[in-house]
């Protein structure tokens, strides 16, 4: 497969990095830079396991070629704590018992992440409407909501 | 005890929730080895075939290619939890599309999975039988030919394509029908739902330079794993050691084998680490489906709403491999009768072969299929009878004390309250004078009650003090998710009255670890937490008579206190901390402290002098959790879709250890419930699936789920239970679609009696009731 060198700053990092024309960013990220964080689910685009941000958008690492993401900043669950302190969305997740298996959790995480960034006060429905596109088979998402719900109004983890 | 609680009770948050939210959780597919390969594996095109040859050069020539393997490479052994009659790989014969034919292990996924493409396979087809009336008609095709020769874990009674037939009775059916004043008869169909956990099956295999495994997977229980790769490879279980990573969910698929045996003998073969992970698509396709299942059911009473006689009728269609489908048989129907006084029942199936994926267990286990017809026959009766649905209920539940179908006494029963509990946070009886709905849209309420037990098969545990008096333990039960890890952590920390942060707990390894039969009918809470809190207590025996010899007294005359100490009952500065007891064991006297304990669960479900059965695959299945179950929905008038408004769940689980992760047992049981109930179904074209893939396949997503889901945790403390503690995982699942399909009937009209409850369903069963109300 024909090759191409891409430039993605990853948690804040540059990276040069040859990757085929074909390759996912999912597979870029898990494969040759070692962020597992991200998770194949579906491989087809519909569970949002595999959701990182580009440029603060989420996007789903299966369906996403890297070498579309050149000079592009992507945020990874590995990047998402504030130093070694976890950001306030993750807090709120493990306070509020939002997960479970955890094979979801850092698509969620995500998404949740930059639906706030977009409206910091969401509500149920927005958060609703925000997490759409990731599933969890384990929790019922109630508890996920109510994470979430914590950092939106504000009354944190 | 009156002393504070330290662990138990306490929703402490889940051991290892930091990891998964920063994404250092490693699953099966994070795992590598140093020089690695990776498998993939070649599926059977046909339904029902003679495998006649194979041609693989093409395929061995392929540069990077280092094994390819056919059934020719497999000796005929077998494996099964029931009935062994699953090889490792199709040899000889393929039962249904789909099932592994070849594996390849090359240099990269993308290497091996061309080089499956370039295996060719000369079939003779067969037949298929597709349903279950084919599998059952006089001519079929056989699916097993050697199914009597077949070694079975029970005296299951088989014939043909049936892999099992079970009976039992209690009480005199005959006379049960004459003693009825109202009787309800229906038909009902349920469809094979798919797992989904959201992590695909997958393994990796590692052989050291003695010939001895490694092998780490997808699992609900590394001992299950050794047995069906020892089995189906003919290896000897000291030369397998089965690991752990994460668990990305399981709810039954990960129970008994997928991968496994196939990417050891890649391993084997190649003398290389092999990695194998299913793709979404194979993950539907080899892995296994809850059964559906159709039953034929009928409900006696009197004019005043006691409940006289049941008849269950129950087909299951297990696939082309029994797997577990024996015990899900066997289980539904001891199921059959609910939580309720049925005086006169006679329950009675057969599950049977067909050339489609095997059905195993999967969370419910049976049970959501009898409780759907069950609990809509209480409506219909409630209905025929003007009676509300909730008094006919509460008039026939089983009291505290008294026995379950089949004899056993239930000692802790709490459904009562659970009834009351979700009576009263749903608003039920004032419902009718709730706001009219919207135009377009009907609402109706809908409750169904449920139990299910926790329980089966040997567990043990290992409680050590270290030396500086902190505690590991080591049960062999694998979190998947649900948070064991942590409720027995909080049991062990609880029992020793240290904090939960002096315990911690070592992963599940079939070389260190006690046995564990599986993270599997709702049990590791109850069993294994049983284990650990005797184990934990013959730690606590030790350490007193340590305590005793230094203190030169009885150790009767001693106590735990909190934080980890020993002290003399009534002398508050007589005391030791654990370190002290601990480095006198290790350094001087007595050994180091091990607390070690296992059980067999072994209560009788038969009792032979009230209940007699055919045909049972286990005799002594567990203790008994309630649940009650309420659920708002709105039906449209124009589409007939359902949404689920508003749903109140209850149930009695003994002791909460953890109230958070309870609440998560019953609040993510209750959205699975909501797919089943609505639309899940894996569909059939011909012998092939449909959809299978999360595009077609739908799973409840997050707008489907209404925020308005309570769980309300219920105590009715089991007496042997760790401090009274029994299981939840499955429990919550089992009512949903009965009480959504109560609901449907209240808000639409109309009587479903096929799961999913799907808008055209609803459409079509008011258009019949139309019809026939029109003639």
């Amino acid at each position: 497969m024909i090759g191409a060198t891409v430039t993605l700053t990853v948690n804040g990092r540059d990276r040069i990095i040859a990757v085929p024309v074909d390759e996912t960013l999912l597979v870029t990220l898990r494969e040759r830079l070692g962020l597992t964080g991200a998770k194949l689910g579906c491989n087809q685009g519909v569970c949002g396991a595999c959701t990182v941000l580009v440029d603060g958008r989420p996007v789903r690492g299966c369906l996403a070629l890297s070498i579309n993401c050149e000079g592009a900043a992507i945020t990874t669950i590995e990047g998402l704590g504030e130093g070694r302190s976890l950001s306030l969305l993750q807090q709120a997740f493990v306070a509020a018992g939002a997960v479970q298996c955890g094979f979801c959790t850092s698509g969620m995480l995500l998404a949740a992440t930059a639906l706030l960034a977009e409206k910091p006060a969401a509500s149920v429905e927005e958060i609703r409407a925000g997490l759409a596109g990731n599933i969890c088979r384990c929790t019922g998402y109630r508890k996920i909501i109510d994470a979430v719900l914590a950092v939106a109004t504000g009354r944190g983890p | 005890m009156s002393e504070p609680a330290i662990a138990v009770g306490r929703s402490a948050p889940r051991l290892e929730a930091v990891e998964k939210v920063t994404g250092r959780a490693e699953y099966i597919a994070d795992l590598a080895r140093p020089g690695m390969l990776y498998g993939a594996i070649l599926q059977s095109p046909y339904a029902h075939a003679r495998i006649l040859r194979y041609h693989t050069s093409a395929a061995r020539a392929l540069p990077g290619v280092h094994a390819v393997l056919t059934g020719a490479d497999f000796d005929d052994h077998r494996m099964g939890a029931f009935v062994k009659d699953e090889t490792a790989i199709a040899i000889g014969k393929v039962r249904y599309v789909g099932e592994p034919v070849a594996a390849v292990a090359a240099m990269d996924e993308a290497t091996a999975r061309q080089a499956c493409r370039l295996i060719e396979i000369d079939y003779e087809e067969l037949p298929a039988v597709l349903t279950i009336e084919e599998a059952l008609a006089p001519d079929a095709p056989l699916i097993h030919e050697r199914l009597a020769d077949y070694f079975k874990v029970f005296p299951a009674i088989s014939k043909g394509n049936s892999l099992s037939y079970t009976e039992i009775v209690e009480g005199d059916i005959a006379q049960g029908w004459r003693a009825c004043d109202v009787i309800i008869e229906g038909e009902f169909e349920t469809p094979a739902q798919a797992h989904i956990a959201i992590e695909p099956c997958g393994a990796l295999a590692e052989v050291d330079a003695q010939g001895r495994i490694t092998l780490w997977s997808a699992n609900q229980s590394v001992f299950r794993v050794q047995a069906n790769v020892c089995e189906s490879l003919g290896l000897s279980m000291a030369r397998l050691r089965c690991l752990t990573p994460r668990i990305g969910g399981g709810f039954g698929n990960k129970m008994e084998a997928h991968v496994q045996p196939i990417v050891v003998q890649l391993a084997l073969t190649t003398g290389r680490p092999v990695k194998l992970i299913l793709t979404r698509e194979e993950d539907f396709q080899i892995v296994r489906v809850r059964h559906p299942a159709k039953l034929r059911v009928r409900t006696g009473a009197k004019r005043d709403g006691t409940l006289i006689a049941r008849e269950c009728e129950l087909y299951l269609d297990g696939g082309a491999y029994g797997d577990d489908s024996p015990g899900v048989l066997g289980y539904a129907l001891l199921m059959s009768r609910g939580p309720y006084r049925i005086p006169h029942t006679r329950s009675h199936g057969q599950v049977v072969y067909t050339n489609k994926l095997r059905s195993g267990a999967f969370r419910g286990f049976g049970n959501p299929q009898v409780a759907f017809a069950g609990e809509t026959q209480l409506d219909e009766i409630a209905e025929q009878l003007a009676l509300d649905p909730i008094e006919l209920r509460l008039k026939n539940i089983l009291r505290p004390g008294e026995q379950w179908f089949g004899g056993q006494p239930v000692e802790s029963n709490g459904l009562a309250e659970c009834v009351s509990a979700v009576r009263k946070a749903s608003g039920w009886d004032a419902r009718k004078t709730l706001p009219a709905a919207p135009d377009g849209k009907q609402r109706g309420f809908g409750i169904a009650l449920a139990a299910h037990i926790s329980g089966l098969l040997g567990t043990g545990a290992i409680v050590r003090l270290l030396e500086d008096g902190s505690v590991v333990l080591n049960t062999g039960a694998v979190d998947i998710g649900q948070g064991s890890d942590t409720v027995l952590t909080q049991i062990c920390a609880e029992a020793l009255r240290i904090p939960i942060d002096r315990v911690s707990l070592a992963s599940p390894d079939t070389d260190g670890s006690p046995y564990n039969w599986g993270t599997t009918a709702s049990r590791v809470t109850y069993t294994t937490g049983r284990s650990v809190l005797g184990a934990a207590r013959e730690v606590e025996r030790q350490i007193k008579e340590h305590a005793a010899e230094i203190f030169e007294c009885s150790p009767v005359d001693l106590e735990l206190r909190a934080g980890g100490r020993v002290g003399i009952i009534g002398v508050p500065d007589k005391e030791l901390p654990f370190l002290a007891v601990s480095a006198r064991a290790h350094w001087r006297k007595g050994g180091p402290i091990v607390g070690a304990n296992s059980f067999v669960y072994d209560t009788p479900t038969l009792d032979p002098k009230r209940a007699t059965a055919l045909g049972l695959p286990f005799q002594q299945i567990g203790v008994y959790s309630f649940c009650a179950l309420i659920v708002e929905v709105e039906v449209d008038e124009a589409t007939g879709q359902t949404l689920l408004r508003r749903a109140w769940s209850a149930v009695d689980v003994g002791k909460a250890i953890n109230p958070q992760l309870v609440e998560g047992q019953i609040e993510g049981g209750l959205v699975q419930g909501l797919g089943y109930a609505l639309v899940e179904e894996v569909v059939w074209d011909g012998a092939r699936l449909a959809n299978p893939s999360l595009m077609d396949y739908k799973a409840p997503g997050i707008m489907d789920v209404p925020y308005e889901l309570q769980s309300i945790i219920v105590e009715h403390p089991q007496p042997d239970g760790p401090f009274g503690a029994k299981g939840v995982g499955e429990i919550g699942l089992v009512p949903v679609a009965p009480a959504i399909a109560n609901a449907i009937h209240e808000a639409a009209g109309v009587r479903l009696r096929r799961l999913p409850m799907t808008a055209e369903g609803v459409l079509r069963a008011r258009l019949a009731e139309e019809t026939s109300n029109a003639d």
